[in-house]
Order: C-alpha cells, then sequence, then structure tokens
C-alpha cells in the first residue's frame, strides 16, 4: 500500500511540474498577446517607445559596433591563411559577408543583445514588481502591460534587425580592412566575388527576418521574467540568470530551425 | 530638452540601421539599379562553362566591369553575354577580344580582355565579335582520351 502511495505522490509530481510550466507558457502568451493587442495609445506609446528604442537600441549600438569590426576583422584574417593555401584568396570577401549576413550577425547580435538589454530589462520589470510600482500603477488605473511592457517590446522588435544589420555592415569593412588594405587581395576581386555570391532577398532579407525572430524570442523571454519574478533580491537576480541563458538556448535552437528552412533543403 | 536629445539620438539609430541595409545591399550584394557610369557591351560565346552574373571583367587583370546579363541568343543559338564596362574605360578597340578564365585552380570564372589594333572604340551596344569560350574540363579530357585511343 505505502509502494503504491508513494508510485502516486511521483505521478503527482510530475503532473505539477507540467501543470506549471504549461500555465507559465500560458501567462506569457497572455503578456504577449495583451501587450501587443490591446488598443494602442498612439500619443503616449509613441514617445514611451522612443525611449526604450534609447535604452535597448542606441546604447547597444557600442558594443555591437566593436563586436561586429572584431569579428570581420577576424573572419578575414582566418579565412585568407586557410584560402591561400589553395590560391583562392579573392574567395575571401565571399566567406566573411556569407558567414556574417546569413549567419553571426544574427546570432552574435542577439547573444550580445541579451545579455546587454534582456537582462536589464528583466531586472527593471523585475525591481518594479518587487518594489509595487506596477502594483500601483494597476491601483491609480493604468495597465501595466500597456504603460510598462507594450514600448519595451516594440523596442526590442524594432532594434534586433538593426543592429544586426549595423553588425554585419561594419563586420564585412572589418573584414575588407584586414584582407585588402592589411593582407593586399585585390580589392576588384574581393567585391566582385563578395557581390557574385550574396544575394539581396536570399541572404540579407533572410538575415534580418532571423534578427527580427531572435528579437521577439528576447524581449519576450526578458519581460515574461520580469514580471513572473519573485519580489526579492535573490529572486531578481535567478529571473535575470534565467534570462540570459533561455534567451541564449531559444537563439541557438531557433537559429537551427530558422537556417534549416532558409538556407537548408530539409 | 534631454526627451529631444533622445528623440534625436534615437533617429540616428534608425537611420543608421536604414543606410546599413542599403550599404548592404549595394556593396555586398552588388543588387544596383541603372547604373550610369557604366556602357555596356556585348560578347557570344559558344559555351560560357560556369560563367555567373557579377562575374569580373578585367583587363590585364585589373577590373575593368562585371557581368550583368547572360542569355541565349535564339537565333545564333550561342550564350549572349552582357557586360557593363566602368565609363572611365573608355579607350578599348572595337576588335578586343574577350575570353572566359578561371582564377586560381578552383576560383570562379571571370571575363578576361584583351585589346586591339584598331583606332575605333568599343561604345554602347557594342559587339565584342572575338571570343574564346571557357575551358570545359570534361571535354578536355575527352579529347585527350580520343587522341589517345587514335594512337
Amino acid at each position: 500500500m505505502k509502494n503504491i502511495e508513494s508510485l502516486l505522490d511521483g505521478f503527482a509530481a510530475i503532473g505539477r511540474v507540467s501543470l506549471d510550466k504549461l500555465a507559465g507558457l500560458g501567462r506569457a502568451t497572455m503578456v504577449i498577446a495583451y501587450a501587443l493587442l490591446v488598443l494602442p495609445q498612439p500619443s503616449t506609446n509613441i514617445s514611451l517607445t522612443i525611449k526604450q528604442l534609447f535604452n535597448v537600441g542606441v546604447k547597444s549600438l557600442l558594443i555591437i559596433v566593436v563586436s561586429g569590426l572584431f569579428i570581420g576583422m577576424v573572419l578575414g584574417l582566418q579565412g585568407y591563411t586557410i584560402l591561400v593555401d589553395f590560391g583562392s584568396e579573392e574567395a575571401v570577401g565571399q566567406m566573411v559577408a556569407l558567414s556574417l549576413v546569413r549567419e553571426l550577425a544574427p546570432v552574435v547580435t542577439a547573444l550580445l543583445f541579451a545579455g546587454r538589454a534582456g537582462s536589464a530589462l528583466t531586472a527593471e520589470i523585475g525591481l518594479m514588481k518587487a518594489t509595487e510600482q506596477l502594483a500601483s500603477l494597476e491601483m491609480i488605473g493604468v495597465d501595466p502591460l500597456r504603460r510598462i511592457v507594450a514600448p519595451r517590446l516594440w523596442a526590442g522588435f524594432i532594434s534586433m534587425p538593426i543592429l544586426s544589420m549595423i553588425f554585419a555592415i561594419v563586420g564585412v569593412y572589418g573584414g575588407a580592412l584586414v584582407s585588402i588594405e592589411w593582407l593586399g587581395v585585390y580589392s576588384g576581386s574581393f567585391w566582385s566575388v563578395m557581390q557574385q555570391s550574396v544575394d539581396f532577398y536570399d541572404d540579407v532579407l533572410n538575415g534580418m527576418i532571423k534578427a527580427f525572430v531572435f528579437g521577439i524570442a528576447i524581449t519576450w523571454v526578458a519581460v515574461y521574467q520580469g514580471l513572473e519574478s519573485i519580489p526579492t533580491s535573490e529572486g531578481i537576480s535567478q529571473s535575470t540568470t534565467r534570462t540570459v541563458v533561455y534567451s541564449s538556448l531559444m537563439i541557438l535552437a531557433l537559429d537551427f530551425v530558422l537556417t534549416a528552412l532558409m538556407f537548408g533543403d530539409i | 530638452m534631454r526627451t529631444r536629445n533622445v528623440e534625436i539620438l534615437v533617429g540616428i539609430f534608425l537611420v543608421a540601421g536604414m543606410l546599413a541595409v542599403l550599404a548592404l545591399a549595394v556593396n555586398v550584394s552588388g543588387y544596383s539599379g541603372a547604373n550610369s557610369d557604366t556602357y555596356k557591351v556585348y560578347a557570344h560565346f559558344d559555351n560560357i562553362g560556369g560563367l555567373t552574373n557579377k562575374a569580373e571583367v578585367t583587363l590585364a587583370g585589373v577590373q575593368i566591369g562585371t557581368v550583368t546579363d547572360i542569355s541565349i541568343d535564339s537565333q545564333l543559338l550561342v550564350a549572349k553575354v552582357e557586360m557593363e564596362i566602368f565609363s572611365e574605360v573608355n579607350y578599348l578597340s572595337i576588335d578586343s577580344s574577350v575570353q572566359i578564365l578561371t582564377s586560381g585552380l578552383l576560383g570562379g570564372k571571370y571575363i578576361g580582355l584583351s585589346v586591339g589594333a584598331e583606332e575605333e572604340v568599343l561604345v554602347d551596344g557594342s559587339l565584342i565579335e572575338d571570343s574564346q569560350s571557357a575551358l570545359v574540363l570534361e571535354e578536355l579530357i575527352g579529347k585527350f582520351l580520343f587522341d589517345k585511343v587514335s594512337d
């Protein structure tokens, strides 16, 4: 009899955890649906969104530009040392541009964005919850989803593709700097081989779509983790950590799926 | 005033994003509309053997233009290649010859142009008469084997 009881306890534990997760997923969907689909208030919403664009977009520019430049330069250097063995060092432009536009720009930008902007979003909203600012807003009849969450979501969606494109173009010029100026690849072939292989719709636009999807994933996770955080200092630190971990894992998993859909013949 | 600064910076951020897309389109993917500072010349080839759009056109190894269109000439049943040559290169004689070459052992195909002796120069819409097709490895091996067998 005791055995059966403990077996049932085991089932109950599994059920509880799955129901919790499922309820969390449901709440997350409600958050994004309400925040984006409730009637927008253009006059206040646009100015709030601009403020958030400044926080998540403009303030992330420096780290994006610097990492893009260095990643482009390293790609140029590494690509050159390998390709020069085959006497086709002109193809370094193709290698740099394709790997940046298709893969590295969206993914690395998203990972940096999750660390730079996603964690800040979670901490901010978590602290608002802990100090009962969200509850006070509700009390004076302002919907926190509309006032706090929606502008942050929109700002994240808009910023990510822009940051990713800036990353890509800075990286390409970093690669060009190393290969053409320092290693002496002929600039005519560098650019023309690149232009021969990179297609605007297939490569650049697909890269932008990837960045946009990653932007949705990161801001969604960050905002939800902030709203769900346990309102203590420890709880906020846990939520912030979870934001970075979950959104990084989601970026990498989504990247595989999107790459398979866009570039693979699966 | 502070709000205004924020708005200005966000505006610059958005414009920078659009400029980045534009630069990616034009510089990296070579997405170009009508390019005014080039002129078009044409050539017929029996076999283009893997030449693609946006391939280089070179004179003495230096790029002087790009391939912009490859189609079949329905009357002659040969490939018709349209090339855009930079307009500052306006000294190519009318009897120039073009040849499809391979860069390196594994590299892509490009067009090498050699200048002739005529005084008259190529202008927009000219056809280059003298062309040499791409070297197709299979044909070459086929010829070689055929020669061996007949020996």
